[in-house]
């Protein structure tokens, strides 16, 4: 299909004897935010990791960017790695490295860049994602949870990828944070022209920044479409999902946004 | 979209040319990261010499991906700032707009300071006091759980206690068994040889008997578990801490003390002993074998003349050596093990300490009790 960036094509996910993912195909299109929703454990972040290669599908096929990321050739896959960055739930900095050689590790890993251009590089993008230059010789154990979260994405940014996954983007963070950090990841998304796979409980981070959304249930997708979309399915997972207290809240909120706009 | 079409965006390129003395700078293709890592090495000294000339006109309108990495190369060329002649695309104006702002320059590396080596000597100094502050605290405080399980005996952690015993002690009898038995042939060997010269050959029985069980049994012993059960209790440790299973314990009132540092005391103090006795065993026995070789001493005349030549409080001796290393190995692993910041390089740190120092530390402590019982077990 044109202008799809991932390919899932009868996904099967197996652990042992329990199945994860039976029969999933979906495709993401470029320049699109797609959220991955679902209850505990209906393997929305495995989903996630398939689509990063870290899991092996035991059916199926995932593509991204048109190459198959398993059982093709490894030197386009290394090219593929770089073309994409991920924003771990907890971060995952390298908690041996400061900040700024956090940032500047993928960009060194190249191999091409001079130490002056990786140094200014560092230091924008520390200024996109509103990090002062003063943490840049911190140690990530000196941080708080919401600037870990923000180095990391400077980090899954480094390489100017096409592709960014983010696995929970505002769990942890405070209300005021998970605000913030929604607008940072718009912003980003506006800028750097780029194309967003996002897992997410939180309700106001998935109506204020999807486009379309999957719905994850008893292993497999019951739906992928528009916000109005998903909240039309009669899913009783769905129904649970957005129409409960917490659910109505937020969908309110977004149409007194529209309303006011 | 697939693969080859996101490729179509040619390679970078620069083109120059002069017109009336003008010079005129056209860049085009994909001037990103992507694009630009296989070439960067040719395009950057031509960048830099139309940079030479001030007047230079850029022209950046062929350009059709421009991202912070392909401008920032740009912007560095340029002096970091923007040049006088530029033409370039609308949708590429909002990117060097970030770069405007001068960056406060980052202090990346720490001056240099004239009283460096005094300020490490006293570091070293003071970070020696605190380890043994903490290590009396940590020894006090398992004391303190002690005389209060005296008390209420049904709390002992004997769960805790067996599983440690086995790990530090059951788990160790191949290797020590291995090193000991060499040992013992490499003794035997080497003394035979000297004893041949004098023809004292039935001192062998004295030399292994007393080198073994008083001294090599003890710290060799000691020194394998330090290597094998102190790394290990420090890491455990240390990933409880990184795993903040160590806050969940000091929230539910358990005192890391009673649950984990006790008991392993207990386990080591018990079974390094018990060690002791089975390397001094088994390195006997690699002595009498490698004598019976060289010297041609029996092994019934070997083993019925053994309590004559060695007396008994050197076993006692090594023994008693075997309780105390055996506790000072357990706290100093759980000492560095608790000390452990949750972060992967204090990890392997914490670790490597531990081992060097409980070593240390049982060699110190075997010299003290080599002075201390100069007496007792000899002549």
């Amino acid at each position: 299909m044109a202008g799809c960036i991932i390919e899932i094509e009868g996904l099967w996910t197996q652990f042992g004897s329990h199945v994860v993912h039976r029969d999933i195909d979906l495709s993401v299109r470029r320049g699109e935010i797609m959220s991955l929703v679902g209850g505990s454990g209906s393997g929305k972040t495995t989903l996630l990791r398939q689509m990063l290669g870290l899991e092996q599908p035991a059916r199926g096929e995932v593509r991204v960017f048109g190459v198959p990321l398993h059982g093709g050739d490894q030197s386009r896959l290394r090219s593929l790695r770089n073309r994409w960055g991920m924003l771990f739930q907890e971060g995952a900095l390298f908690s041996a490295l400061t900040v700024f050689d956090n940032i500047a590790l993928p960009l060194r890993e190249l191999r091409a860049l001079d130490e002056g251009l990786i140094h200014d590089l560092v230091m924008v993008k520390l200024e996109m994602v509103g990090i002062e230059p003063r943490h840049a010789a911190k140690m990530p154990s000196e941080l708080s949870g919401g600037m870990i979260k923000r180095i990391a994405l400077a980090r899954a940014i480094a390489l100017e990828p096409e592709l960014l996954f983010l696995d929970e983007p505002t769990a942890g963070l405070d209300p005021d944070r998970s605000e913030s950090f929604v607008k940072l990841i718009q912003e980003l998304h506006r800028e750097l022209d780029l194309t967003v796979v996002m897992v997410t409980h939180d309700l106001d981070t998935l109506v204020a920044l999807s486009h379309r959304i999957a719905v994850l249930c008893e292993q497999r997708l019951v739906i992928v479409g528009t916000l109005d979309e998903v909240v039309a399915n009669p899913h009783p997972f769905i129904g649970n999902f957005f129409m409960g207290e917490r659910g109505r809240r937020a969908l309110e909120a977004v149409k007194d946004m529209v309303l006011l706009t | 979209m697939s693969d080859a079409e996101l490729q179509d965006f040619s390679a970078p390129y620069l083109q120059r040319t002069k017109i009336g003395g003008m010079q005129r700078c056209e860049l085009g293709g994909a001037w990103n990261l992507h694009g630009l890592e296989p070439r960067l090495s040719e395009l950057q000294p031509q960048l830099a010499e139309c940079a030479l000339d001030q007047r230079c006109e850029w022209d950046l309108r062929h350009v059709q991906m421009l991202d912070h990495a392909g401008a920032m190369l740009l912007w560095r060329v340029w002096g970091k700032h923007r040049v006088a002649q530029l033409l370039l695309r609308p949708e590429h104006e909002q990117i060097f707009d970030r770069f405007d702002l001068p960056p406060e320059p980052v202090p990346l590396h720490r001056p240099h300071d004239p009283f460096y080596g005094v300020v490490v000597l006293g570091q070293g100094v003071l970070s020696l006091v605190d380890h043994l502050l903490a290590v009396v605290m940590v020894l006090g405080q398992v004391v303190l759980d002690t005389l209060d399980l005296l008390r209420r005996p049904a709390n002992i952690p004997w769960r805790e206690i067996s599983a440690s015993i086995y790990r530090t002690g059951a788990q160790a009898l191949g290797i020590t068994a291995l090193v000991g038995f060499l040992v013992g042939v490499v003794l035997s060997y080497l003394s035979a040889q000297q004893l041949k010269l004098f023809g004292a050959d039935a001192f062998i029985i004295n030399i292994l008997g007393i080198s073994v069980i008083r001294e090599l049994g003890p710290v060799l012993a000691a020194i394998l578990v330090a290597g094998r059960s102190g790394s290990a209790i420090t890491a455990q440790l240390g990933v409880m801490r990184v795993t903040e299973e160590l806050d969940a314990m000091a929230v539910m009132g358990i005192p890391h003390t009673l649950r984990l540092v006790m008991p392993k005391m207990f386990a080591l103090a018990l079974s390094m002993p018990l060690i002791i006795l089975w390397t001094d065993g088994v390195a006997l026995i690699g002595g009498m074998v490698s004598a019976h070789a060289q010297l041609d001493i029996g092994y019934v005349y070997f083993l019925s003349s053994l309590p004559d030549a060695v007396p008994i409080a050197n076993l006692w001796l090594g023994l008693g050596k075997g309780i105390v290393f055996g506790s000072l190995i357990a706290l100093i692993g759980c000492h560095f093990g608790l000390r452990i910041e949750p972060n992967t390089e204090s990890l392997g740190i914490g670790t490597t300490n531990s081992v060097v120092t409980s070593i240390t530390v049982v060699i110190i402590v075997d010299a003290i009790f080599a002075i201390l019982f100069k007496d007792v077990g000899v002549g």
